[in-house]
């Protein structure tokens, strides 16, 4: 046992908690869940480390960029789910649109905000956003292409590594 | 405790989960140490948000109570 009361960094403030989310669909509602954990947990002041990858990497492209790649099937693949966190879609019941417009009209009703506004909160209080360098190369995104304070592109090792170090880790 | 001097109030009513915690995290951002706001919130499961978040954060609630359906949160910014 380790005398507590005589160890002085014992009195200092207690480490932060660590929280990992792999954020790897790009669908309405599993946006939605990563976005009000990420902006809750750094509301909570553990140091959040959101890992853009595969489709989850689409809703980090700029609301108004249209078509991200450079060959002609990286560009079919943005024109066929348009990138940005505005214009994501359900995985069940998308009926052309008309399901993500109901739950924006719920989601307004009942004052529950979109992901694009927890998304600003979540940086507003320091969750990192980090993208997955394969992703990028596969789907010919640029750095440019990509949302307003981003972190440096990482890999799978990072990734992992973040996650054997977090507290609690999430694959979304 | 009714003379505890709150410096902001956060009024959260209507606004559904996590954005009561949210509010509450902007507004401790902008008081000092040892300062206090209120917050208002109709969610019901802000209570144990609350004590939730103020375990994580360190800081304290001071002050909790509701009414008809309102709940009210005086927090100490650590």
């Amino acid at each position: 046992m380790t005398p507590a009361a005589s160890n002085p960094a014992v009195d200092e403030a207690p480490k932060p908690k660590k929280f990992v989310i792999i954020c790897y669909s790009g669908e309405l509602e599993k946006t939605w869940a990563t976005m009000i954990l990420a902006s809750t947990a750094g509301a909570m002041e553990m140091e959040t480390t959101v890992f853009v990858t595969f489709w989850g990497l689409q809703t980090f492209v700029k609301d108004r960029k249209r078509i991200t790649g450079e060959n002609w099937m990286q560009k079919m693949m943005s024109f066929m789910q348009r990138p940005g966190a505005s214009h994501r879609k359900l995985s069940k019941m998308n009926f052309m649109g008309m399901g993500p417009w109901m739950m924006f009209k719920l989601a307004k009703k009942y004052n529950v905000s979109k992901p694009k506004e927890l998304l600003e909160m979540a940086k507003e209080m320091g969750v990192h956003f980090v993208p997955c360098q394969m992703t990028m190369d596969m789907f010919g995104i640029k750095p440019d292409d990509l949302i307003e304070g981003m972190g440096e592109p990482i890999g799978a090792a990072t990734a992992l590594q973040l996650m054997t170090e977090a507290d609690a880790s999430l694959f979304i | 405790m009714a003379n505890l001097e709150i410096k902001q109030k956060v009024d959260a009513s209507g606004l559904s989960c996590p954005l009561p915690i949210l509010r509450a995290t902007q507004a401790m951002k902008t008081i000092a140490a040892g300062e206090l706001i209120e917050v208002t919130a109709t969610d019901p499961g802000s209570v144990k948000d609350f004590a939730a978040w103020s375990a994580a954060t360190g800081n304290t609630l001071v002050e909790q109570d509701s009414s008809n359906g309102k709940f009210r949160f005086v927090l100490r910014h650590k």
